[in-house]
């Protein structure tokens, strides 16, 4: 088979020859040093670490022995940088530069370097590869677990895999049938809704109007969720891939990725990944051979939240300012510039092509019965492995934060999870059996969202909590319709008054009140769901927003305005170790065996001291 | 023109496809309080107090009727327990952000709302945008907007500096539905007064009658757009032929 000379395959055969010799090249005995070089690991330090490698290679001449791969991210960010040694899997953890030549010469000798290893905080033992550890143990990581095999800007290493195969298997498919499968597999949107995609698909394709575009959502807004930017940053290829088996299911000739642009990695290998798929003839015109033009086009978001949401993005797309519109009419009848438009999410993207290459059935048994496939979440707060996790559908709360979170920090007990993004839920303790799909989540008066996953521990106020969401959601709000606008300022200062200690009997009816009108009558998904934390915590923790307003206390001792600390004399021993951690200057020795003394006027109430204090001789209030 | 048959509130009506519900519910009568509405500008959905119930494939739902198009065989509820509590706390919210704005407080005391729950605040501007709007799709000039993102939105021109677009018309403050948009003629000037900054316009005199009668900027802009005589608006209305 000869390529053209232009570079691009012009056929299925000649995509599979390529893929072939690709493969042929290389030797998978070979040692390839694997480095995350994911946001998460970068800011950890991994440029250092991967500068070292190759420097270390060079000067030992082992280049050709011994290969170096940066790849997106893997998932474990709170033992970054990480680094694994292939073809065994050996995972070295929080690798620093200066490791590097140590790894270097244990990898040339087939030995392993017994401190860079991860304990098991279980059993106290050393674990050597990377599939052992019970983070990933526990996971099925269909999208995820190509991200440590692929180096985002090779588009080699994506063939390699078997990439392009589904759409060249696509190509041969009537588009029916291609919606017809994507229907069968069940995969519903990961961007929030969990609307059947293969339906979205369906009425884009059959709305009236010649052009037709297809985006890709990239705006992920939630704080504390990573995903979208992990599949574009590591795996972009993915992506595209889905995106051009969509539009030819659909009718699409133009595509856009619209991206955020303070995801600076995840616009630079979107955009690779856009210029090598074209020059190959994966992207653009006469797609693989097969007549079938569609080229794609980033667009760059300047990061508001509100822009997630579908029609204001595609404000933003049209160089408007990024607002919703009602969404009487789809906007896969009338979208974008007024033509059909599909939109879909880029972890609903990347599904796609797994889909296709293997078929519905194969994905339809994987999740739950009305949640199909698997799903990323980024777990944060106070978990003890942070990062990014992906499971089945359906598989419990408690399976997700304590088999693969490894539980909460410092022997802190559970209080709730915050699913959904801001405008998700507080879920409580009780539920932590909750089997993780759509219909679930919903039930508990969360949302699966986009798949943030935030933990809360004892020390948390729920009150506070609710807060803090209700402020962001007010800093996001665009200001276009009444009951967002000026019910979320209203909210933000209920919540205010109430941790401050000046709440009042009727707030809770108020704050309740309030929720339903914003719910009722909202223009988009973001004032209509902004009361969604303030309802689940009202529904789960009650008695924390009785306390904070009937008796003036916060339970949690969070809220500063309700908290004060004093010293107990019996238990004081004097031994000075608050006074070095007060910040104010509000404690004074008062010399040994006498107890030390607080000063209330210059307490901030900090609480420096309560964690200080091993004695419980600090008394929170 | 095709027609579509629907109720409201019971009653049959039939209306041009594409209208709103809102527009065929003006047309028949039937009232559906709005603050954000103008049949000369594009539905916009801001205000929410036009939110009615719909029943559509045997599926209740509430939606804005300005916005929502009449289709055959809809059923529409204008008033029910749930849309008066929506609209009134709609009000109460209103109120708290203009609470010594009149044209707010009848609207408030119609609906049956006489105080608010929340801390007041002194607006006189509730953000409807039907300056904007007029300005941008009627006038052509776009000479304000909405600036900033939610709670910190407000109706400006650019930078809350003097616009060189404006030609101080005054039709923002014609068609500002509670007067937070003034304006007056003193002498030979336009004062615009906006809720966060004022501009002002020198006014063309009467050649016949030496009466001051319409911005310059005014005349220069239907002179250049409509290709009239320069001297086309030497004489006041009132002088003309």
């Amino acid at each position: 088979m000869v390529k053209k000379s232009n570079g691009r395959l012009s056929s299925p055969q000649e995509l599979e020859a390529l893929r072939e010799s690709i493969i042929k090249s290389r030797d998978s005995s070979q040692s390839c040093i694997v480095i995350c070089g994911g946001t998460g690991c970068l800011a950890l330090g991994a440029e250092g670490v991967i500068a070292g490698f190759k420097r270390e290679l060079k000067e030992r001449r082992l280049e050709n022995k011994i290969s170096l791969r940066v790849t997106g991210c893997p998932g474990f960010c709170e033992r970054g940088p990480l680094v694994v040694i292939k073809p065994e899997n050996i995972l070295y953890q929080q690798v620093k530069a200066a490791d590097v030549d140590e790894i270097v010469s244990a990898t040339v000798k087939g030995s392993i370097i017994d401190r860079l290893l991860y304990v098991d905080p279980d059993t106290g033992k050393k674990i050597t590869y990377e599939s052992d550890v019970p983070f990933y143990k526990k996971q099925e990581r269909l999208l995820l677990g190509s991200n440590s095999n692929i180096d985002p800007n090779v588009i080699e290493d994506y063939l390699a895999l078997g990439g392009y195969a589904a759409l060249a298997k696509t190509l041969s498919m009537k588009s029916e049938a291609v919606i017809a499968e994507v229907k069968k597999a069940g995969l519903r949107g990961r961007g929030g809704g969990g609307f059947p995609a293969a339906v979205k698909w369906e009425t884009c394709r059959n709305a009236e109007g010649d052009t037709k575009y297809i985006i890709c959502n990239c705006d992920e807004g939630d704080p504390g969720a990573f995903m979208d930017r992990s599949l574009m940053e590591g795996n972009p290829h993915s992506v595209l891939e889905g995106m051009v088996i969509g539009a030819y299911a659909i009718g699409g000739h133009e595509g856009y990725i619209y991206v955020r642009n303070e995801y600076p990695l995840a616009v630079k290998n979107a955009r690779i990944a856009i210029e090598q798929a074209e020059k190959m003839g994966l992207l653009g015109e006469n797609i693989l051979g097969s007549g079938f033009d569609f080229s794609v086009t980033i667009s760059r978001g300047g990061g508001a939240f509100v822009c997630g949401e579908s029609t204001a993005l595609m404000a933003s797309l049209e160089g408007k300012v990024g607002e919703p519109r009602a969404k009487y009419v789809h906007t896969s009848e009338k979208g974008l510039w007024e033509q059909p438009t599909n939109l879909n999410n880029v972890e609903t993207w990347a599904n796609v092509p797994l889909i296709i290459k293997n078929g519905a059935d194969w994905y339809a048994q994987i999740g739950s019965p009305g949640s199909k496939g698997t799903k990323i979440f980024s777990l944060v707060g106070r978990i003890n492995n942070t990062g990014l996790i992906e499971v089945p559908m359906g598989v419990s709360l408690k399976d997700i934060i304590y088999g693969i979170g490894g539980g909460i920090p410092e022997g802190k007990k559970f209080k709730a999870v915050q699913t959904g993004g801001p405008s998700g839920g507080c879920i409580p303790e009780k539920l932590l059996d909750l089997p993780v799909d759509f219909d679930e989540l919903d039930k508990a008066g969360s949302m699966m969202g986009s798949g943030g996953m935030i933990i809360m521990d004892e020390n948390t106020c729920m009150v506070d909590i609710a807060k803090y969401f209700v402020n962001f959601l007010e800093g996001e709000s665009c200001g276009k319709c009444l009951p967002c606008r000026e019910g979320l300022k209203r909210m933000s200062q209920i919540l205010t008054d109430i941790t401050e200690g000046r709440g009042q009997e009727g707030d809770i009816e108020l704050l309740e009140r309030l929720s339903a009108t914003l719910i009722d009558t909202s223009l988009c998904a973001l004032g209509s769901t902004a009361p969604n934390p303030v309802l689940t915590t009202l529904r789960y923790f009650r008695d924390e927003y009785e306390a904070h307003i009937r008796d003036k206390r916060c339970p949690a001792g969070v809220c500063k305005e309700l908290v004060t600390y004093s010293i107990d004399k019996e238990k004081c021993p004097g031994c000075g170790l608050c006074v070095k951690a007060c910040p104010s200057e509000a404690i004074t020795d008062m010399g040994k065996k006498k107890p030390v003394v607080l000063d209330q006027e210059k307490c901030i109430k900090c609480g420096a001291c309560y964690d200080v204090c091993n004695l419980g001789a600090v008394i929170r209030k | 023109m095709k027609m579509v048959k629907l109720t409201i509130n019971g009653q049959r009506i039939k209306a041009e496809e594409g209208t709103t519900i809102l527009e065929a519910a003006q047309e028949n009568n039937i009232y559906i309080p709005t603050l954000c509405h103008h049949e000369e500008v594009t539905p916009y959905g801001a205000c929410r107090l036009c939110t009615v119930e719909i029943t559509k494939n045997g599926r209740k739902r509430l939606v804005a009727s300005c916005l929502y198009e009449v289709a055959d065989g809809l059923k529409v509820i204008t008033d029910s327990e749930r849309i008066a509590t929506n609209r009134k706390m709609l009000m109460e919210l209103l109120l708290a952000r203009c609470p010594n704005n009149k044209a707010v407080r009848d609207l408030a005391q119609k609906l049956g709302v006489d105080k608010t729950s929340f801390k007041l605040d002194d607006n006189d501007c509730m953000l409807c945008a039907l300056c904007v709007r007029v300005c941008q799709e009627v006038v052509g000039v776009s000479a304000i907007s909405l600036v900033n993102r939610g709670v910190n939105r407000a109706m400006a021109t650019p930078y809350f500096e003097d616009s060189n677009v404006c030609i101080g018309c005054g039709s923002c403050a014609y068609v500002c539905p509670v007067d937070a948009i003034k304006f007056e003629d003193i002498g030979d000037t336009r004062h615009i007064y906006w809720p966060n900054n004022k501009m002002e316009f020198k006014l063309k005199k009467c050649s016949n009658c030496g009466r001051y009668f319409a911005p310059q900027a005014q005349l220069d802009y239907i002179i250049k757009k409509v290709g009239l005589d320069p001297d086309a608006f030497d004489k006041c209305p009132d002088c003309r032929d």
